[in-house]
């Protein structure tokens, strides 16, 4: 028999608040994801986290996601029953049933759509991704990299708008097909990506993305409890350094091919007074500069979060004069093969550099 | 021209009377329990001065803390009916659902969905259900609810859904006084619904409130329109306040600020407001204080307002001083300060004590102070310092010096020499620098909407348009109008070039505008 965890509520709000941060400045903000969670959890809803090596080698795994513009997200809202509608459209099409279902992308609202989905549907939530973060691209993720099919994929609206993806011939396909159809239905869709075996998510999932997000957003939780320092109470269940610390003084954004690409600018206070910090990014941050020179990129995580209370700011809403400190988190073994840096290295992001790790000896 | 500014505070209701732009008199009163009786005080005591009946006043300008205190102190508001146009989306995270429980009982009238609302790009995201909107209204005629909250997806961007379902509820319930969130403008529906749920909840107080005000006017033989003023510094007509309480929430550290810039002639500018509990600190651009974007939460509800940008931390003229060790604020007598201080004749030194002893102010009794030697002060006098410049730099938004405006009841705390700081300003009648932001707010309008297949450009100008024409409505003189923000925002994942642009104009109070008593 399995040994399950069981999600507190409190375990949940501490989620949304480490998912944000692995969000590393995308994926739009997890509270309205934490509200489904409180409304399901008062209507006697639990949700349980199950560990991918406890899966069986042929069970079958959901990978869900909410695809869109967070704008949009922000007045549909979300619910619990388009997410759950999404895998069960694929038990159809597939005749599968599956035994639990994962995130897609731990960063961001992403990382509570499969605890929505699982309290829906009376299943588990298996404890891993396949981003251990936010990416801005399908093709951007362990699978990916492991070159495991791409296909089928569901797309659902909660008007009664039901779409198939039946194949494509790789990720990047996928993105752009899957990409037109979420337009179509305004910019916002339910999606349950290409189902997954017990093994494959045993081989490329990336494991423990789920409690890890709930110890970092505990951390900063019980941190800003007891007034301590947020950022302190991070690095103590993290391996993370610290970059910087400064305050905003330049935002820059423009759209291009559908996504929010430009650079924030920061002067440095303590021990960086009379430095300057750039950051580069595409949805979530990717390059970080200091003097100019590049000192961090993904796919190490790349997190700016407020200095007096450790909650993620993100590139939409970063502003002018907010207190920062900018932390790396250690990017998933997976991503630092030659494989893993061809889909999310800088060069993917089209920044001519050749990548190194904050964490390199 | 002449104008009375009020603002009602917490401890003072304080009043000035203005004259062709300068300030003639500055007076405080104890704010009353009813708040009306304060104003009824300041007013007769302006008069005394003798300088009010000879000449017209073109109108009078009240900020007031009243509404944020009803919602704080959860009294007197209103059962509200909730209708959301928007089914089937966000079915699961109905009206209130993020609202304190206590508050969402009193408030919570019942809760209406009905299918209706717009996509991002104006299209209708499905018919809105009219019958639906109809028997929802006589459902709530049924319960005796009068106050109304309407909210639809994409509002801001396409507000038909929102009109037509008023008006459904007008024909079904006549004395129904109706909140459309699209009124409150910005993107987040649930963010925008709470302040429709929060306005509604209001508008009796609202009513009420207001027509004490302009009773109170009256009886003080005044012949002058009301204006409200509001969070981001302008006013509106008392009739339109009447109907959007929720804009006048926290308009006193605006008006603090506004007061400042008006009284130095500086537009840029860190502001520290003392009080006696409390100092604000913020920044003014173009005259205005910066605003913050994020969330702002009041009484426990989640809300998109416009608020300033604010770090107000426990330093005042009443803050308890400890000497071992040194320790100043956060606690402090507040109002008691006359009865608690030391130098009065109390038991708890203050601040207010120290500069006392320190001969900074001549208040109370100083032998009282004996023991309090100037090395000591001094000591006093460094940790408030130090708490200053700690929030100045925080709230700085460039590197080099900045000149700092002291105001209100306490800048004597604020020394003359602070690091970050180029100069440190103090203007005649500062400790009521409120009430001066009062009396000069202009007339705003705003436009917070998305654009799509416009140059950058085209898109700012047309925002412009729309606020331009939203400020006019609002009682503003075309000829004076003025562009104070210009924010654009691309969004990522949509498509043609669809860009998100907030303007906001101001403009003098145009000279016809008179509101109907």
């Amino acid at each position: 028999m399995t040994q399950m965890r069981d999600l507190t509520l409190d375990d949940i709000e501490s989620l949304a608040v480490g998912a944000w941060i692995l969000g590393t400045g995308g994926g739009g903000s997890p509270y309205l994801g934490l509200l489904n969670m409180r409304q399901l959890y008062a209507a006697g809803h639990k949700v349980q986290l199950l560990h991918p090596n406890d899966l069986e080698d042929d069970d079958w795994v959901a990978a869900v996601s909410n695809m869109g513009a967070p704008l949009v997200g922000q007045e549909r809202l979300t619910d619990s029953r388009t997410i759950a509608r999404a895998v069960t459209l694929m038990e159809e099409y597939t005749g599968y049933r599956f035994r639990g279902i994962m995130a897609l992308e731990i960063g961001g609202g992403n990382g509570i759509q499969p605890l929505m989905a699982a309290a829906q549907l009376g299943r588990a939530v298996v404890d891993a991704d396949m981003m251990g973060r936010a990416y801005p691209e399908a093709q951007m993720t362990s699978v990916s990299v492991g070159k495991l099919q791409p296909y089928p994929l569901t797309t659902v609206d909660c008007r009664g708008l039901e779409s198939i993806v039946e194949k494509v011939p790789t990720w990047k396909w996928m993105e752009r097909v899957s990409r037109k159809i979420c337009v179509e239905y305004g910019s916002i869709a339910a999606t349950c990506k290409a189902p997954r075996t017990g093994a494959e998510v045993k081989q490329w999932g990336i494991h423990g993305t789920t409690s890890k997000a709930i110890k970092i957003g505990s951390a900063v939780r019980e941190a800003q409890r007891l007034h301590a320092d947020p950022i302190d109470a991070i690095l103590s269940v993290e391996p993370g350094k610290i970059l910087f610390r400064g305050k905003v003084v330049d935002v820059e954004r423009r759209a291009t091919e559908g996504f929010l690409r430009g650079r924030t600018g920061f002067d440095g206070t303590d021990e960086w007074r009379g430095t300057k910090l750039e950051l580069s990014f595409q949805n979530e941050w990717i390059v970080a500069w200091l003097d100019g020179e590049p000192i961090a990129m993904s796919p190490d995580l790349i997190c700016v979060l407020d200095s007096v209370t450790g909650e993620a700011i993100g590139t939409e809403t970063i502003r002018y004069g907010q207190r920062v400190t900018v932390i790396a988190l250690p990017s998933p073994e997976v991503f630092l093969t030659p494989e893993g840096l061809h889909y999310v290295g800088p060069k993917a992001f089209n920044y001519d550099i050749e990548f190194k790790s904050v964490f390199a000896s | 021209m002449r104008r009375i500014g009020i603002d009602v505070g917490g401890t003072n209701t304080d009043a000035v009377l203005i004259e062709d732009g300068k300030v003639i008199t500055s007076l405080k009163v104890p704010t009353s329990e009813d708040v009306t009786t304060g104003i009824l005080q300041a007013l007769a005591r302006l008069g005394v001065s003798g300088r009010l009946f000879d000449k017209a006043v073109d109108g009078v300008m009240i900020g007031t803390t009243h509404f944020i205190n009803a919602v704080v102190q959860r009294r007197n508001l209103s059962r509200v009916a909730a209708l959301r146009l928007g089914m089937p989306a966000c079915a699961s995270l109905p009206p209130f659902c993020d609202w304190p429980t206590d508050l969402a009982e009193l408030v919570r009238g019942g809760v209406w969905m009905v299918e209706g609302g717009h996509e991002y790009d104006g299209r209708p995201f499905v018919p809105l259900d009219e019958d639906a909107v109809r028997k929802a209204a006589q459902e709530m005629r049924a319960l005796g609810l009068t106050s109304v909250a309407i909210s639809g997806i994409f509002s801001p961007l396409d507000s038909g859904h929102e009109r037509q379902a008023a008006a459904i509820i007008a024909e079904e319930i006549p004395d129904a006084v109706i909140t459309c969130s699209s009124e409150l403008g910005r993107i987040g529906l649930l963010e925008r619904e709470n302040a429709g749920l929060l306005n509604a909840a209001l508008t009796d107080l609202a009513r009420s409130t207001i027509l004490a005000f302009e009773r109170a006017i009256r009886e003080s033989r005044i012949d002058a329109p009301l204006f409200i003023t509001q969070n981001d510094g302008t006013v509106v007509e008392a009739e339109q306040a009447m109907k959007l309480p929720v804009y006048s929430f926290a308009s006193g550290a605006t008006n603090s600020m506004r007061g400042a810039a008006y009284l130095s002639g500086l537009d840029d500018a860190m502001v520290a407001d003392v009080g006696g509990t409390t100092t604000d600190i913020g920044q003014l651009r173009h005259g205005f204080p910066r605003e913050a974007n994020s969330v702002v939460q009041i009484g426990g509800v989640r809300t998109l307002f416009r608020m300033p940008d604010l770090v107000s931390f426990g330093l005042g003229g009443g803050s308890h001083v400890s000497l071992d060790p040194l320790k100043v604020g956060p606690q402090s007598v507040g109002y008691r300060l006359m009865s608690e201080g030391l130098a009065f004749g109390g038991s708890q030194l203050t601040v207010t004590d120290v500069a006392i002893a320190a001969g900074e102010l001549e208040l109370g009794d100083k032998g009282r102070l004996a023991h309090l030697d100037p090395e000591t002060c001094a000591r006093v006098f460094g940790e408030a310092k130090r708490m200053v410049e700690e929030t100045v730099d925080r709230m700085k938004t460039e590197a080099g010096d900045v000149p700092l405006l002291a105001v209100g009841g306490g800048a004597f705390i604020i020394p003359d020499q602070l690091q970050g700081v180029s100069d440190v300003i103090r203007v005649p009648h500062g400790d009521c620098a409120n009430a001066v932001g009062a009396a000069i707010a202009q007339v705003s309008g705003e436009c917070d909407q998305i654009f799509r297949d416009l140059t950058r450009l085209d898109a700012i100008s047309a925002a412009n348009t729309i606020a331009a024409d939203r400020a006019v409505a609002a009682g503003a003189d075309r000829a004076t109008l003025k562009t104070i923000e210009t924010e654009d925002m691309p969004i990522a994942y949509l498509p043609g070039n669809s860009l998100r642009v907030r303007v906001r104009v101001v403009g003098d109070v145009a000279s016809g505008s008179r509101a109907v008593n």
